[in-house]
């Protein structure tokens, strides 16, 4: 209608026509590609979509309470947010309350960095048995993530098994291991504290389904098991004694990473026993087969794997013989898939958007970055890296963006009129700022704000009280 | 516990460790580059992105290479942060190989 194409004005990317990205997403991803879109030299207005009133995705809601240096990006995403071309729209569904086709009418590129929300299957028939938890649930719980608050975990059992040996794993168990009086302090939130504080497991094994030279921890996540107090680590000398093809990877020397994990567990294998309230145990070479129990999962049947392939592409193979491991509670922790939005092509076998260096489809216009363009490997400085190079294809297609029909308004504003409310990043603030006043009342960096409708009526309350003449008014009420 | 770059970064320089640190805590001069201790975080991203592991943390570092803690934390805080890639020095591929690393 009134769309013109931009090449009749002047250079995309100019004061006069500056780039316009969308950006779905408030995670690192989200984040970095901000900040390499705002650094590029060019006139670009980002405009960052996320659905929660809080940003920060995964850096909020998924790195432990218990690491809290790495939260210290945020100082990053802080001055990224203070640009004057950078707008942070919380509270907003992109494929609910606005379409992709809106967004594409407005903006040249649309760059989703929305990450991998859910878990991966395990495809066992009793899987969602009760007691059998994703660890993305349990996860979501402890760091007060609005869609997970409201989950209960019985933990009055004893023996906790975990799937998957990845670095989330290692957080599960983790959490459930540490002496509870060392998370006070942290910023875990107040209804997991309550619960973890009576918890009575004691026992949490880890089961992988490949050996130890294959999996994906984080060296420096994986020793400091090793180091929790009153916490023993067991692993069965017997699946650290290495075939010749995992020998050989090992010697690689780009894979350090994999050595070194391996000489954490052949460590743990050879040292004294100590006394302790609470074991890890690993497990290699096993794949859950079933999930056993009537109302509640009360054990779970693993069949032993032998590693055939070669270096690198070693895969599982099941031998027959099979054990049952009696527990409590289960958590899979197998890997996340993204979640498909209305008008973006979805690869459902990898759960990812699919793309070529962060292109999505064959059009420009639509980009990726972080999780849902690779899968949900790396940690939060990979997926810097990750969000420049997708950064750096789309500044490639300036031409081709130039061409695109767009309105060269601001037209978002419209499209969400009617939605409220819109949260900005100076609400985002007073919601940080008051979590921090609740954090320290209780000698935590802060105590979150865990409920949608709470942030929406703390960002309500304190726009009153932005206004001068009610500031009285809302001292006196707001307390 | 700090994260350090070594000597090995000396004739390589291939910055590939900057574009992965969540913090831009890397300054460099036209030697090598340094990570300043201070604002770190410790995620250890920057060990796996380098081609010749030229990066450790500390408690992994070789004996011969203890210097270079101090070096590092001297020599960061005085020079320009580099956050985005660079191209790296001419020499860089023979050095790669010269460390093992194919």
């Amino acid at each position: 209608m009134n769309s013109v194409t931009s090449d009749a004005l002047s250079a995309l990317g100019s004061p006069d026509n500056p780039l316009r990205v969308a950006i779905v997403g408030s995670g690192p991803s989200g984040f970095y590609a901000a900040e390499a879109l705002l650094k590029s030299g060019l006139t670009v207005q980002v405009d960052m979509i996320e659905r929660l009133p809080v940003p920060f995705g995964l850096v909020r809601f998924g790195v432990a309470p218990d690491h809290p240096k790495l939260k210290q990006c945020t100082a990053i995403f802080d001055q990224v947010a203070q640009s004057s071309h950078f707008r942070f729209i919380g509270n907003v569904t992109v494929g609910r309350d606005i379409s992709v086709e809106q967004l594409q009418h407005t903006q040249h590129a649309v760059l989703f960095a929305c990450g991998a929300e859910v878990d991966r299957r395990l495809g066992l028939v009793n899987e969602y048995l009760p007691g059998s938890h994703t660890a993305t649930e349990f996860v979501g719980w402890y760091n007060g993530h609005p869609d997970y608050r409201e989950r209960q975990f019985d933990l009055s059992g004893e023996t906790a098994v975990i799937i998957g040996h990845g670095n989330v794993a290692i957080d599960v168990a983790r959490i459930l291991c540490k002496p509870v009086d060392e998370l006070r302090s942290t910023d875990i939130s107040a209804h997991a504290l309550e619960v973890l504080a009576t918890s009575r497991v004691r026992e949490v094994h880890l089961i992988g389904r490949r050996g130890p030279a294959q999996a994906s921890f984080t060296a420096k996540e994986l020793r400091e098991l090793g180091d929790l107090n009153g916490c023993e680590v067991q692993v069965s000398a017997t699946d650290l004694q290495l075939g010749p093809v995992c020998l050989e990877e090992l010697k690689v020397n780009n894979n350090f990473n994999a050595a070194k994990n391996v000489e954490t567990f052949l460590g743990w294998s050879t040292r004294a026993v100590k006394p302790a309230a609470k074991r890890i145990c690993f497990h290699f070479f096993q794949s859950p087969i079933d999930m056993i129990g009537k109302n509640h999962v009360h054990s779970i049947r693993l069949e032993r794997n032998t590693l055939t392939g070669l270096p690198f592409v070693q895969s599982p193979r099941g031998t027959g013989i099979t054990s049952e491991l009696e527990c409590n509670l289960v958590f899979r922790s197998i890997g996340y898939r993204g979640v498909p939005i209305p008008g973006v092509p979805f690869d459902t076998d990898r759960g990812i958007f699919p793309n070529t260096a962060g292109r999505i489809g064959t059009s420009p216009g639509l980009y990726a970055a972080g999780w849902i363009k690779r899968g949900p490997s790396g940690i939060i400085g990979t997926n810097r890296a990750d969000a420049v190079a997708t950064v750096q294809s789309l500044l490639a297609d300036l031409m081709q963006l130039q061409a695109l029909p767009r309105s060269g308004a601001d037209t978002l504003s419209d499209f969400l009129a009617h939605h409220q409310p819109v949260v900005s990043y100076a609400d985002w603030q007073r919601i940080d700022a008051e979590e921090r006043i609740r954090g320290a009342a209780a000698g935590k960096p802060r105590e979150k704000i865990t409920r949608v409708s709470d942030m929406l009526d703390l960002v309500e309350r304190s726009r009153h009280s932005m206004k001068p003449i009610n500031t009285a008014q809302s001292l006196g009420s707001s307390s | 516990m700090p994260h350090i770059v070594t000597d090995k970064c000396q004739r390589c320089r291939f910055t590939d460790c900057v574009t992965t640190c969540p913090v831009a805590c890397f300054h460099g001069d036209a030697t090598m580059l340094y990570i300043d201790n201070v604002q770190c975080v410790d995620c250890g991203a920057c060990v796996q992105a380098c081609p010749v592991h030229a990066i450790y943390e500390e408690s992994d570092l070789p004996a011969d290479k203890f210097e270079w803690l101090q070096i590092n934390a001297q020599r960061a805080p005085g020079l320009p942060v580099i956050s985005d890639k660079q191209v790296p020095l001419p020499t860089a591929d023979a050095r790669k190989r010269e460390l093992g690393y194919e």
